[in-house]
């Protein structure tokens, strides 16, 4: 894990073919995929979005995350400054078959979503034992 | 039909609008701080005060140590990304390592008055300005 000075990474709006019905807007959430032995880890940073207000859907091998920021927190505020941009985080993703749809765990921690996407049985390594 | 409801999204729009407008001012172009530096930051005015709102996701409280002195905010801090265990890597976006900033604000602060919360990765300075600093209204006679 190197050390360096970090740098800004601007953020990048969402790009859809269609539209969606709200015109809010929606940025790319950096994200890390890991896979170990037994499952797909996903972890993405979505900094000032409460719990309640992520959705992650698992459907047709596809895993769509969305996360809402809450809007109230900036009333009466007066920008003066600004670096970024603050709005919603979305992003989908196209999973293998491997992945057990009934068994995610997500995990909210310092605005870094964790989800854990196990495989299912048979995608798990097995060890074979040679006599 | 006349409208009965107030698009719940203007506030969204008209604030999204304001930071696409700022992003191009050259407010604090010649400080010493820098722009591009991490963390990036969002100044914002709440009455005779200044609110700056930083994204650090995966910043741990223990991690952040924050500074003021006459008109110097300063955030430092580490952020470390990866994964302990044994996994293969599909994807990497997110970087890790240390900053430092410092942002010099164009008015004069109470540095014993400067509050910090950081929640949901998201770092809130509540910098009061300074009594002296305040403007007086002037009655007219």
């Amino acid at each position: 894990m190197s050390n360096q000075s970090l740098e800004v990474q601007q953020k990048k709006e969402v790009v859809t073919k269609g539209e969606k019905t709200v015109p809010a807007r929606f940025y790319v959430p950096g994200t890390d995929i890991y896979e170990t032995e037994e499952a797909l880890q996903v972890v993405m940073e979505v900094p000032g979005v409460d719990r309640k207000n992520i959705d992650v859907k698992l459907e047709n091998d596809e895993l769509h995350v969305e996360a809402r920021i809450d809007f109230s927190n900036y009333e009466g505020m007066e920008p003066l400054y600004t670096e970024y941009n603050v709005g919603h985080f979305a992003r989908s993703f196209s999973l293998s078959q491997q992945i057990d749809q009934n068994n995610i765990a997500a995990n909210l921690s310092d605005g870094v979503l964790t989800l854990t996407l196990k495989k299912i049985q048979q995608a798990q390594p097995r060890r074979i034992e040679i006599r | 039909m006349s409208m009965l409801l107030t698009d719940p999204f203007d506030t969204l729009f008209q604030f999204q609008r304001a930071l696409d407008q700022l992003r191009e001012s050259d407010w604090l172009d010649t400080g010493p701080s820098g722009q591009g530096a991490y963390p990036p930051l969002n100044v914002f005015r709440k009455g005779d005060d200044i609110v700056i709102i930083t994204e650090v996701p995966g910043v741990k409280k223990a991690d952040l140590r924050i500074e003021a002195k006459g008109n110097t905010i300063r955030i430092a801090g580490a952020k470390s990304v990866g994964h302990d265990g044994k996994a293969s890597v599909h994807r990497l976006e997110r970087r890790g390592g240390t900053f430092d900033r410092a942002l010099s604000l164009p008015i004069e602060i109470n540095a014993d008055g400067v509050k910090a919360e950081c929640r949901d990765g998201i770092l809130a300075l509540f910098v009061p300005r300074a009594e002296q600093d305040k403007p007086r209204a002037i009655t007219i006679s």
